[in-house]
């Protein structure tokens, strides 16, 4: 290992509550899944890891419609966090999306296309270069990977690609959120006939030009995403860009 | 002694009872010669086989008219033995409320016998059935053994409807489904509601058009308000002999399409929405934390999109 870690240390550091030191680990997958060691292979390799509680994923534990499983990502205990990548260990497509807060706290709402009941990860790299892992598993009747996106029965999204739609809250119990949709059909490429077409890349900058988040998008994030993000303060119109793997461009101004 | 053997012998009997795939119909007598089957206001589980739904027949003066056929293929087996222990008139005619699969997948017990319902119900079924199938296979385990799509060959137009020597009168909705059928039998005065009422059970949505189910359940509380009015049966709950579950249903659908609104313009993300405690007029009604979490699925994108400012 590069960074040798003792966990007693971070959590001293961190002064985290007992219950969350507790549940700080660096072997043992709290989840139990099949798949952990693939998963940190193929995205954590080399670095050192830990499993922590700090790191929160929320999502329902039983899933209705595996098309549109809900997914919050909130690492914002987490101090200096540079990148989160999120991943579904047994998802045909595993990676969902990376998002790299820059002058946003690391927090993230979307939704997920699911193929079956698996656990949802975020990794978190903080500065130190330490992936910070937390999860949690969903049950899902599955089948969300390989059904067709709904536009693909009708002609209308053509003319409405990359249409964005959103708001931000200047008060109130959710001040500082902003919430965006885009019109998109996302599609995986796993259904016959219908090659990968779906947003790759999304960027939101304040007034000023400043970039508050970067986010990479993958084949399993939901038609018609919406993404809910939070801002530390509420400080005028926001405007997001993106484009899609077949090179759609979008800017959209988000008026707070 | 006789007394412990005896408690052996039910406890027994109490286990094999969960293997037999026996659904112990019993029909409720609900007006003279109409009777109904009352299912559980629960989900679908392994224990209850799909057993979550009403039934019922009509014994007319030449012939017996069923209404909804259940779950299952081993539901409409045993629902025909039942209605046969009940009059030995033959089965005139099986109509299907809406293409719900608690409502149709036990046609094939009665694939002898003309099976009808509306253009639209005809059409669900034919798109959806399997799908359907597929799904209660998943959830209700061996119960389901042999269950196939039987669709309906008939097609039902609003209006009257002379079958067996009866007269109906059949009043096409929508709102719970694409095509919701209301059955109004004059002569005893019973309402067969289907799913557009429930009845101490949490309303599902997973087809809803919530503004047309509320526009549906107005004309139906209409219906109840005739002279000849005498009970209603809901798809899923206890008979009545008034509009209260149809009260009890608008009174839900309204409260959630507010909570889906105020929760989309306050900002909220599903899963904060999903996270809301319900309530406590609605948390206590049998199913309302699952119900309010599959509803939460179906109608919070629509409300989030309104909310956003996207256009429909």
């Amino acid at each position: 290992m590069k960074y040798p870690l003792t966990i007693a240390a971070i959590a001293l550091a961190a002064l985290m509550p007992p219950a969350e030191a507790a549940a700080l680990r660096e072997n043992g997958d709290p989840l139990a899944s099949a798949r952990w060691s693939e998963m940190q292979k193929a995205f954590l390799a080399g670095a050192p890891v830990l499993f922590d509680p700090r790191v929160k994923v929320v999502a329902p534990s039983t899933a209705e419609n595996p098309m549109q499983v809900p997914v919050t990502v909130d690492a914002t205990a987490l101090p200096g966090v540079v990148e989160v990548v999120v991943f579904a260990d047994f998802n045909p497509i595993v990676q969902v999306l990376r998002f790299f807060p820059e002058d946003a706290p690391a927090f993230l709402g979307f939704r997920v296309k699911l193929q079956q009941s698996t656990p949802v990860r975020a990794a978190v790299r903080t500065a130190d270069g330490v992936w910070h892992v937390g999860g949690t598993w969903v049950n899902t009747v599955g089948g969300g990977c390989t059904a067709p996106s709904a536009a693909g029965g009708s002609k209308e999204w053509q003319q409405r690609l990359n249409e964005v739609s959103g708001r931000q809250w200047s008060e109130g119990p959710n001040a500082g959120r902003l919430r965006m949709r885009i019109v998109h059909p996302m599609d995986t490429g796993l259904v016959a006939g219908t090659p990968a077409f779906f947003l790759e890349e999304i960027n939101f900058a304040d007034a000023a030009g400043k970039r508050l988040m970067r986010v990479q998008t993958y084949e399993p994030v939901s038609e018609n995403p919406v993404f809910t993000l939070q801002r530390t303060s509420a400080d005028g119109p926001v405007e997001a860009s993106g484009r899609d793997n077949n090179g759609n461009a979008f800017t959209a101004r988000i008026a707070q | 002694m006789k007394r412990l053997l005896c408690a052996l012998l039910m406890l027994v009997a109490g286990q094999l009872g969960a293997v037999d795939f026996d659904y112990r119909l019993s029909p409720v007598e609900i007006a003279r010669d109409v009777y109904a089957f009352i299912g559980k206001t629960e989900d679908f589980t392994t224990d209850n086989g799909g057993n979550i739904v009403n039934t019922a027949f009509i014994v007319a003066a030449q012939g017996v008219i069923v209404i909804d056929s259940g779950p299952s293929l081993r539901y409409g087996q045993q629902m025909r033995r039942a209605i046969a222990a009940v009059t030995n008139k033959p089965i005139a005619l099986v109509i299907n409320t809406h293409h719900h699969p608690d409502h149709f997948l036990g046609n094939q017990a009665f694939a002898d016998v003309p099976i009808a319902a509306l253009a639209e119900t005809r059409n669900g079924i034919a798109a959806d059935g399997n799908a359907f199938a597929e799904n209660l296979f998943r959830m209700s385990g061996d119960w389901m053994k042999g269950t196939e799509v039987q669709l309906p060959g008939k097609t039902l137009n609003a209006g009257r409807l002379e079958v067996a020597g009866r007269s109906l009168r059949l009043v096409g909705l929508d709102g719970h489904t694409g095509a919701d059928l209301v059955i109004v039998d004059e002569t005893s005065g019973v309402v067969f509601a289907g799913d557009l009422a429930f009845n101490g059970r949490a309303p599902t949505t997973p087809h809803a058009d919530v503004a047309h189910w509320l526009k549906a359940l107005d004309q139906l509380e209409g219906v109840t308000r005739e002279a000849g009015f005498k009970a209603l049966l809901p798809g899923h709950g206890a008979p009545t002999s008034d509009a209260a579950p149809i009260r009890q249903t608008r009174a839900w659908l309204t409260w959630l399409t507010a909570a889906m609104r105020d929760a989309a313009k306050a900002g909220l993300d599903m899963n904060d929405v999903l996270a809301r405690p319900l309530p406590a007029e609605f948390a206590r009604l049998p199913v309302a934390a699952s119900e309010y979490r599959r509803s939460v699925g179906h109608l919070f994108p629509a409300a989030e999109q309104e909310a956003l400012g996207a256009k429909p």
